[in-house]
């Protein structure tokens, strides 16, 4: 049966990379080009260390699995991808039972985390303030260039016979007698597919409601630093403690914990602010004074480098911080793959191949009864 | 540092941002003149000390040094970040100038290829000229003064179109009577010291290992293709296709923008000089290449109506003859990117190729050149697409089959951050740091 993907991101690349590998005929739609959504807002992460044990952390779980695949099958060097590891650093008492915790519950579940002493700390990252309580080391995680990652998989999808049309909008649903969705109304013309996924990412709320089946997805607005080029000074993805709460928090306001990293092409990449402003894409000052200063307060040299560039992006958001991710009983044919949050890079990998078992009648390696999209009706 | 707010902030103390900051001070506002360097005067004004134009009476306005790395719209105004501290004016005339635009070709990044401004700025800066043999090259009636002021150190300009597409402008150049005889100065000076004048000409190589020592120059068929070619020795080269404006405040502030005659994004202002953006005046370079004099104009009308005056009618006049003969300078003086080889190198600061950009949208199914910056890279780098920007928006337009827009090129010069600042510098004043 035939597959359309809306959203030529890194999640619609996935899907579409995995479906066209398990011979699905599939066609790519995205209204922008390729990667030019959120995928090209992030840092390009593939983390299992900042989740909590559940299902979101099986998801990971298994995306890191599928990552490690993906980069034997398509070249770990055309996607960028590193198997760079994290380290968590804790800078009080609190924080570091915190962490401690943390490690204990996820090591439970198949995670590789490593309780780390502050004397051990700067053997993991020589440049590190010495003023922490301790840490943890992640050597599971990974980190990709995301919007390679997704050009690569959609140029894999393509050598597999699938079809990407950029710059072409969907903006309508086609429906059988019996309700189900038998294609899609484009820019271009009436497309018709036995399945189409959803994989519009923070627009996935607008794809939905397209199809007569409403999703939360709202926008979550992050900033980005670069810094000048730099020889490798920070070997692993770096970030405090607090960020996992961060992740989690439901707070509407501004929240930033940050984030640190090196590049392959020598720039710093400092991370992560959290904000619930719609899509208000102007710059905000006090949102990157703040990044800078707590990435200052990881690593005190960078108080003397240069930043080079700030970039912004929407992460894909649902109340409960999951994604949505599988068929949607509401309208038989419709198939969610979107709402990944912060996340989408790291779980695309998974997502993809468990939208590609879905729809070949495969038993998914992953129960999908917590990503299900009804999971929101009141 | 953070002074009480000026009534109006004139950013850039070149040509235009002297002219403004002059008629806004003459009519009794208060001026603060920021410049990024260390003497104003700009890229047209560079003498060395002891040599300043600049009028006693606008020497007080003048805070150099202070490169502004981010305007932000408050409600009673505009807060200005710069590397030397804060300064708050109720009203901004943006005068940030341009700077060369540059073609890739092969050999393009060896030592001893300048831009034509930048050997310029060499020699009026720094009585320093780039070389003994120099071959000048590009397009526009800005490599005649360059070439010029190196003398007998030139062994040759190219230029890449023909001063004859004047012809098709009579009445633009009946207007501009000056401009004639500027140009007609320049080539008797080339003259007299039996500088060669090629036109359509261009260098399509640059050779050499640690330094250039030769370029291959082309003549160029009416499709500016190469039809016959030879090798010419030199020591330094002086490149010059024209200027990009150097647009980063005005989108910042969201100024609209529009493409120019000569394929460069612009800033539209309208007949006061205002920018779509209440409280944001353009002059100069900014709004529309088209040389010192206009921008000296457009500073002065802009100064004046922002200071609350009705501007000369005389100077609109001046500004609508000015502005004529810069459209048939840019009709004369036409720019593409041509065709360099796959190998080529587009940006320098990320050494990416022309074959990178072209896999980028042939392979990956990039559409517009940020995408293809994504991507590929270039404009990654340190000079954030300054140099590259323009190149590459052609070599992506090319290859995806269609004209440059005005989009692609916003795409590439947006820049939150405008000029280099610290972390550091940036953190200060955030508690709990």
């Amino acid at each position: 049966m035939d597959v359309l993907v809306i959203g030529a991101g890194m999640v619609g690349a996935a899907c579409a990379y995995h479906c066209a590998a398990a011979g699905l005929r599939v066609t790519v739609l995205d209204r922008g080009g390729v990667a030019t959504g959120t995928t090209s807002g992030g840092e390009g992460n593939i983390l299992v260390s900042d989740k909590e044990p559940g299902p979101e952390l099986d998801l990971a779980l298994l995306s890191v699995r599928r990552w490690r695949i993906l980069g034997e099958r398509i070249g770990a060097d055309r996607l960028e991808l590193e198997h760079k590891g994290g380290v968590v650093v804790a800078r009080s008492a609190p924080a570091l039972a915190g962490l401690a915790d943390l490690t204990g519950r996820q090591r439970a579940c198949g995670v590789d985390a490593v309780d780390v002493t502050a004397g051990d700390l700067p053997a993991l990252e020589p440049n590190l303030t010495r003023d922490v309580t301790g840490g943890a080391h992640y050597p599971q995680d990974m980190q990709v260039q995301p919007m390679l990652a997704a050009a690569a998989l959609l140029r894999a999808a393509r050598d597999l016979g699938a079809t990407v049309h950029t710059g072409t909008e969907v903006r309508g649903f086609l429906f059988g007698r019996d309700g189900a969705v038998t294609g899609v109304r484009a820019g271009s013309g009436d497309r018709a597919a036995g399945w189409v996924v959803n994989a519009a990412g923070t627009w996935g709320g607008e794809v939905a409601d397209l199809a007569g089946a409403p999703l939360p997805v709202l926008p979550r607005k992050g900033f980005v630093l670069v810094t000048e080029p730099l020889p490798r000074v920070i070997r692993h993805k770096v970030y405090t403690a607090d960020y996992v709460a961060g992740v989690a928090s439901d707070d509407a306001g501004l929240e930033t914990s940050v984030v640190v990293e090196g590049t392959r092409a020598g720039t710093v990449l400092i991370g992560a602010s959290r904000e619930r402003v719609g899509f208000d894409r102007r710059m905000s000052l006090p949102v990157i004074r703040e990044l800078a200063a707590q990435a200052i307060g990881l690593f005190p040299f960078l108080a003397d480098v240069t930043l080079l560039r700030t970039y912004l992006g929407f992460r894909p958001y649902c109340p409960d911080h999951l994604p949505v991710i599988g068929p949607d009983p509401r309208v038989p044919g419709l198939v969610h793959a979107c709402g990944h949050e912060g996340a989408g890079i790291g779980l695309s990998a998974a997502t993809g191949h468990l939208i590609a078992q879905t729809l070949t009648g495969a038993t998914p390696d992953l129960d999908l009864a917590p990503f299900r999209p009804e999971r929101f009706a009141a | 540092m953070t002074t009480s707010p000026a009534d109006i902030a004139v950013i850039g103390a070149g040509p235009a941002g002297l002219a403004a900051a002059a008629a806004a001070r003459g009519r009794g506002a208060r001026v603060a003149l920021l410049d990024s360097a260390g003497r104003p005067g700009g890229q047209y004004w560079r003498h060395r000390d002891g040599h300043n134009p600049i009028p006693a009476s606008l020497r007080q306005d003048i805070l150099a040094g202070h490169a502004v790395w981010h305007v932000e719209v408050e409600a009673d105004g505009f807060v200005l970040h710069t590397t030397a501290g804060e300064v708050r004016a109720r009203t901004v005339i943006v005068a940030t100038g341009a700077y060369d635009r540059q073609l890739p070709f092969p050999g393009w990044t060896l030592p001893g290829v300048f831009t034509a401004g930048g050997a310029q700025a060499m020699l009026k800066g720094h009585g320093v000229p780039v070389g003994d043999r120099v071959v000048v090259a590009g397009t526009g009636p800005f490599l005649l003064p360059v070439a010029a002021a190196l003398r007998h150190r030139v062994t040759g300009v190219f230029e890449a179109g023909s001063p004859l597409g004047f012809a098709r402008h009579p009445l633009a150049v009946a207007r501009n009577p000056g401009k004639l005889v500027e140009g007609a100065r320049y080539l008797r000076a080339l003259h007299g010291h039996r500088i060669p004048f090629h036109t359509r000409t261009a260098v399509v190589a640059a050779h050499g290992d640690d330094r250039v020592h030769a370029v291959t120059v082309a003549r160029l068929d009416r499709n500016r293709r190469p039809v016959s070619e030879r090798e010419i020795e030199c020591d330094a080269v002086a490149v010059g296709y024209g200027f990009t404006p150097q647009l980063e405040l005005p989108l910042q502030l969201g100024c609209d923008t529009r493409l120019d005659a000569d394929g460069s994004l612009v800033a539209t202002a309208d007949e006061w000089q205002r920018a779509s953006v209440p409280g944001v005046y353009l002059a100069g370079e900014v709004c529309g290449v088209g040389g010192a004099q206009l921008s000296v104009v457009e500073g002065a009308i802009a100064g004046a109506h922002a200071a609350g005056a009705r501007p000369r009618r005389s100077l609109l006049r001046k500004r609508a003859a000015l502005r004529a003969f810069a459209a048939a300078m840019h009709d004369t003086y036409r720019v593409g990117a041509g065709r360099p080889a796959d190998d080529t190198i587009v940006c320098r600061c990320e050494e990416v190729t022309v074959r990178e950009v072209r896999e980028s949208v042939v392979d990956l199914g990039a559409t517009d050149p940020r995408g293809v910056k994504l991507l590929a890279r270039p404009g990654m780098g340190l000079c954030q697409g300054r140099v590259c920007g323009y190149a590459t928006a052609c070599l992506v337009a090319e290859a995806c089959g269609r004209p440059v827009t005005a989009a692609d090129l916003r795409g590439l010069a947006a820049r939150p951050i405008a000029a280099p600042v610290t972390l550091g510098n940036l953190a200060e004043g955030v508690e709990d740091a």
